[in-house]
């Protein structure tokens, strides 16, 4: 081959180069259009991104702070803090008179953190360590997941009660633990994924031209585990959802003034016979629309893009 | 098959070796011990105290009692905020409790889920099988502290057919609410695995073969499809089993139960640490050997599997 190709060559490849750029999909963009087509999982998408406004900009709809006690309205809550428009309380009041519209904002903008933290520490450490126990095989791996496998048989939520008890009750304190606990099921879905991706050309043709174990991981396994990871993110963003709101269920995650929609359905949970219906109905609401939305994307996206069901 | 079993327990045994050790390290680690208050103990009598619970032991030493008297005597020691009571009497008086309408949750969200499921595989497509499906989405968005204030609402404050709290020895209509509360959410699983595991198994060539010889179809559900769709719903029920026994603290809290989970949290908000760490560690315990149990009846079960 000379150094020179003629130029009609070069032509010909260009202009193949340009027709395969009009015809070629990706695979993204193949995913993006079964997403599209998959009803449930738009609306669910939809709502998702309704549900963000109201978290991080519905605060400057507020009347009031979410800390702002109105003593007036304590012991009068049944017939004074009802939701209306006039008093600006769009939600009502909860308990100690504060206003429950601000309190839900806060509560589903905690909610949420916590959530995507969970799941971000599960996807960059879950990720690497199944990658990792994968592409090395043989002892290690064995060690590495059985390691995860009795971690997993520890019933995690006593444990991390306790931890809190411990160490004291913070919202650090909250994402530490969530984030120790929630990588474990992501690790063994990476981890089987990457047996599959090990065997594949382009890893063994990688690891003939002498790049490293960790490179190979890195470049090569990881990005080809990312449609996986992501599914499983989506779905495990209402898991630690829950499993924060029930930990502030008890009052043993979030503190005040901070709230959570946990805690917040606890505190309407404990007045709900005092005729003050609305201070569960509301964190309820934004709770279960919260979950079905990421539900509902997380399957979306798993028909998009997990190869298994093509 | 013995040596699958040995291994099996050969795993399990340093689990709970481990839960012991970490809960023991974790409530060392605490600052300040059970019994500082603000107005600090004079010298002499906190000596006595910390005698008395053999907290003035070296560290190692006793570490070494925990974990000997909990695994060789199963005593988990006294407790440091109810005085005149053990962990032991704590747990004996909490535990049937749980056990009472834990396993019953267990049996009805197993009894009905794989019902619900196997009928909308059988009727695939017809109002059963959207009915089934239905539930299963809903129920993914109402664990157990959801569920409870709903049904406390709509049983208890509106039409009052039911309590809303309270044991009185585990009557009837005591058990009900916190039956369905913690159950239906696993309920709601056990039918979606079974309805998508029974649609495979229908689809297999070996129920074409029964079909063909003209078997009838209760036959051919019952004696020849229930046992490879039950691998998949066995294999979920320890992560079931894991989520009940922590959705049974919700229930304890909420509806007043008395059962173990109260004792938790109450020992959680005053740091009666003995209480909390008997509590994980029995719970460990259960979970791990029920885990066991699952695995070596899905390997009994299930031809395929190697030991």
């Amino acid at each position: 081959m000379s150094l020179n190709p003629d130029p009609d060559t070069a032509d010909r490849l260009l202009a193949a180069q340009a027709a395969a750029e009009v015809k070629g999909r990706s695979l993204w963009k193949d995913a993006r259009q079964r997403f599209m087509r998959n009803r449930a999982a738009v609306a669910g998408l939809v709502a998702l991104v309704l549900i963000c406004i109201f978290a991080f900009f519905g605060g400057f709809l507020a009347q009031y702070e979410p800390d702002y006690v109105d003593f007036s309205l304590i012991g009068s809550n049944a017939t004074q803090g009802v939701p209306s428009f006039e008093t600006g309380h769009y939600f009502g009041t909860d308990s100690s008179g504060r206003d429950l519209y601000a309190r839900t904002v806060q509560g589903t903008r905690i909610s949420l953190l916590v959530g995507i933290v969970g799941a971000g520490v599960a996807v960059i450490v879950g990720t690497l360590y199944g990658a990792i126990a994968g592409y090395k095989g043989g002892r290690t791996d064995g060690a590495m997941m059985r390691t995860v496998d009795i971690l997993m048989s520890v019933p995690y939520m006593f444990v991390l009660i306790l931890m809190l008890v411990i160490f004291g009750r913070s919202i650090l304190m909250l994402f530490i633990g969530i984030g120790l606990i929630s990588w474990l099921d992501m690790s063994r879905i990476a981890r089987g994924q990457t047996l599959t991706i090990k065997g594949k050309e382009f890893v063994e043709a990688a690891h003939a031209t002498g790049v490293r174990p960790m490179t190979i991981i890195l470049r090569h396994i990881v990005p080809n585990l990312l449609g996986l990871v992501i599914v499983y993110a989506t779905l495990l963003v209402p898991q630690m959802i829950i499993t924060e709101s029930f930990i502030s269920f008890l009052g043993l995650g979030i503190q005040e003034p901070n709230t959570s929609l946990g805690a917040l359905i606890s505190n309407g949970a404990s007045n709900m016979q005092y005729g003050v219906i609305w201070q569960l109905a509301f964190p309820l609401f934004f709770f279960v629309i919260t979950l079905f939305a990421f539900f509902f994307v997380g399957d979306g996206l798993r028909d998009a893009l997990d190869p298994k069901d093509r | 098959m013995l040596n699958y079993v040995l291994r099996r327990v050969a795993v399990a045994i340093p689990t709970i070796l481990l839960l012991v050790v970490i809960s023991f390290v974790l409530m060392y680690a605490a600052p300040g011990g059970p019994f500082n208050s603000e107005r600090p103990l004079p010298a002499q009598v906190m000596a006595n105290i910390e005698a008395r619970y053999g907290l003035d032991q070296p560290y190692w030493k006793q570490m070494a009692n925990y974990v000997w008297n909990v695994v060789v005597h199963f005593d988990f020691g006294p407790s440091f905020q109810y005085r005149d009571r053990t962990v032991n009497d704590v747990i004996a008086q909490g535990f049937p409790v749980t056990l009472t309408y834990g396993f019953w949750s267990f049996i009805v969200a197993l009894v009905v889920g794989v019902a619900l499921g196997v009928a909308a595989a059988i009727r695939h497509n017809s109002w059963l099988d959207y009915l089934a499906v239905g539930i299963s989405i809903g129920a993914q968005v109402l664990p157990n502290f959801v569920m409870a204030p709903i049904l406390v609402l709509v049983f208890t404050l509106w039409l009052g057919w039911l309590p809303g709290g309270g044991w009185q020895g585990g009557q009837i209509e005591y058990l009900i609410l916190p039956v369905i509360a913690l159950s239906t959410s696993y309920m709601a699983s056990i039918a979606r695995i079974t309805r998508s595991s029974m649609l495979e198994v229908l689809n297999a060539g070996f129920i074409r073969t029964a079909r063909a010889k003209g078997l009838p179809t209760s036959r051919i559900i019952w004696k020849h499809a229930m046992k490879p769709t039950m691998l998949p719903v066995l294999s979920y029920l320890g992560p079931a089993f894991v989520g009940m026994i922590t959705g049974s603290v919700i229930i304890d809290v909420f509806f007043s139960t008395g059962g173990i989970g109260q004792f938790f949290v109450n020992s959680a908000f005053n740091r009666d640490y003995s209480v909390i760490m008997g509590i994980t560690i029995l719970v460990g315990v259960l979970t791990v050997t029920f885990n066991l149990v699952v695995d070596l009846l899905y390997a009994w079960i299930d031809p395929k599997i190697r030991y």
